[in-house]
């Protein structure tokens, strides 16, 4: 390599795993000149929980429970995925009345996630008074959730070939009042988020996704939306009972008329899909058949069913950070053969790259947080040998390849 | 738009505090003693929030309808079901449980069903009060 002639050399600097300014373990390495971000390198892994192989022991309806854990605040998507992985594979019949109960639940988990993202966005930038005030109009999000599930986050509401439980008529009128609530709160809260001096200052034009890089770095969910990419599971592909209803593939363009990609066009993005989602659960109180929740009410029976299958299934859902795959293989055995998950949030970890480039120090935690990263979701492959715990580098890796190549061709 | 706060400000400066005070105003120094003390009627304890309906609190197991069929173990998620071969009944350790009420569904004869309980914190998950047989 050529000797450098200048003195004046970057310098770099370490984020995390645990930092104050990331709630949850992920490691920065940046390369700085001066105040300006020149490159940044993500380090993965830290939080890994073996949630994959916990399941090669439970079967379908044990591993919804752990599906439910994998994310705190995605625990609907993560069984929902799961379900309609199980069901690809069974071919079971949803009945209709479900398929919308399962909307309902998700778009509430959706309101209630965007509405806690923006509340640590907020936080982020140093405006607390809008952690706060945000925050209250989630709890209120979070309660509507008890009253319907019986629990506020981990909701065990999901159930292979339909849902748990139903809404009644004597619930409407209290989720049409909190629907209210959340619309008449949704204008306060637009007015600040989108009108405030101090949040249009921190965040128009800084940590910008080009729509080319969105649709390069192959960005899910809310993040390449704001950069003016329409993917969206709900309308691309339609499932439960999206295909019904009255969707579109809102971008920050339908607001303010054009797409920048920056942070400012990330927290318009999610604004517009809390109302979308408030609309959504409007249009499924109104066109919701009546019926049965379940195709099989015999847990037993559907156990059994699930224990003569054979063949895989994929289950996709628009998660609130994005599109959530399951993927099963079920062999005719109590666990099945295997199951893999690919949260949204490693999708748009590249990503961070492209944003965080050229910008400064002071707005990594604000560019970190805009694509709502979700760390323990996503942490899925880690290496233990004997009891030592290890990274492969890349020469590694080939290596390893090479040697199987040839100890496969003797 | 320039005070736009200052409406929620004196709103709030007139509320009273959100925060329910459980057990008491002020924390115990011993809680104990303090639980020891309202059994005898000599403090008096403010109640927690009430839970919503159709709430998964402590599990209620009628040990005579219970037919030892099994089936709860197979479908419980925390293994917390152990079996109890001689009687044919069932033994429920809460310390593990997630409170999912996935074996009050399959139970044939419905002997099991949950409860409002939720104050169930100890510090032996074998404590008497964290197992249902």
């Amino acid at each position: 390599m050529k000797q450098k002639t200048t003195t004046k050399t970057s310098y770099h600097i370490p984020v995390g795993p645990i930092h104050p300014a990331l709630k949850e373990p992920v490691y920065f390495e940046f390369e700085l000149d001066g105040e300006k971000i020149v490159d940044v390198d993500v380090k993965l892994g830290h939080v890994h929980r073996a949630v994959e192989w916990a399941s090669r022991k439970r079967n379908p309806i044990q591993i919804l429970y752990l599906a439910e854990r994998i994310c705190g605040i995605c625990s609907y998507c993560h069984p929902a995925a799961f379900a309609l992985a199980v069901e690809d594979a069974a071919e079971v019949q949803i009945p209709e009345r479900a398929e919308y109960l399962r909307v309902i639940q998700g778009e509430l988990e959706r309101i209630c996630s965007h509405l806690l993202w923006a509340g640590v966005a907020a936080h982020e930038i140093g405006f607390d008074t809008v952690l706060y005030l945000t925050w209250q109009v989630r709890e209120k999000a979070l309660d509507l959730t008890e009253f319907l599930t019986g629990n506020r986050v981990t909701k065990g509401i999901m159930m292979i070939g339909g849902i748990r439980r139903d809404i009644t008529k004597d619930m409407l009128p209290k989720i049409q009042k909190d629907l209210e609530y959340f619309k008449q709160m949704y204008e306060k809260l637009g007015n600040v988020f989108l009108n405030d001096k101090t949040v249009k200052m921190r965040s128009q034009g800084a940590g910008i996704l080009t729509e080319e890089d969105a649709l390069k770095l192959c960005a899910v969910g809310p993040t390449t939306r704001a950069s003016g990419v329409k993917k969206d599971v709900r309308v691309d592909t339609s499932y439960f009972a999206y295909g019904d209803l009255d969707l579109h593939c809102v971008t920050p363009a339908d607001l303010t008329g054009k797409v920048n990609g920056d942070v400012y066009d990330r927290i318009v993005q999610r604004l517009l899909e809390v109302k979308q989602s408030i609309e959504m659960i409007e249009q499924c109180i109104d066109k919701m058949p009546s019926g049965d929740i379940v195709s099989e009410p015999k847990l037993a029976k559907l156990l059994a069913q699930l224990k003569k299958v054979n063949g895989e299934g994929v289950g996709r859902h628009e998660a609130p950070r994005g599109e959530v795959i399951h993927y099963v293989k079920l062999d005719g055995n109590d666990a099945p053969f295997t199951w893999k998950v690919r949260a949204p949030t490693y999708n748009n970890i590249l990503p961070w790259i492209p944003m965080l480039k050229g910008n400064q120090i002071a707005d990594i935690p604000i560019v970190a947080a805009s694509t709502d990263p979700c760390m323990s979701c996503t942490n899925r492959v880690g290496i233990v040998k004997d009891g030592n715990k290890y990274e492969l580098t890349k020469e590694q890796l080939h290596k390893l390849s090479v040697e199987k190549t040839r100890r496969l061709m003797k | 738009m320039k005070f736009s706060m200052l409406p929620s400000v004196f709103v709030q400066m007139f509320k009273k505090p959100w925060t329910n005070k459980f057990p008491a105003k002020y924390a115990p120094a011993n809680t104990t003693k303090f639980l020891a003390d309202v059994g005898e009627g000599k403090a008096k304890l403010i109640p927690p929030i009430e839970v919503p309906p159709n709430f998964r609190g402590k599990i209620q197991y009628n040990k005579d309808k219970c037919i030892g069929c099994q089936l709860c173990i197979k479908v419980c998620p925390c293994e917390a079901i152990e079996f109890k071969p001689k009687e044919k009944k069932i033994k429920i350790y809460l310390a593990r449980c997630c409170f999912c009420s996935q074996c009050n569904d399959i139970c044939p004869v419905k002997c099991l069903s949950m409860s409002d309980e939720f104050l169930l914190a100890d510090v032996d998950p074998y404590a008497k009060d964290l197992i249902v047989e």
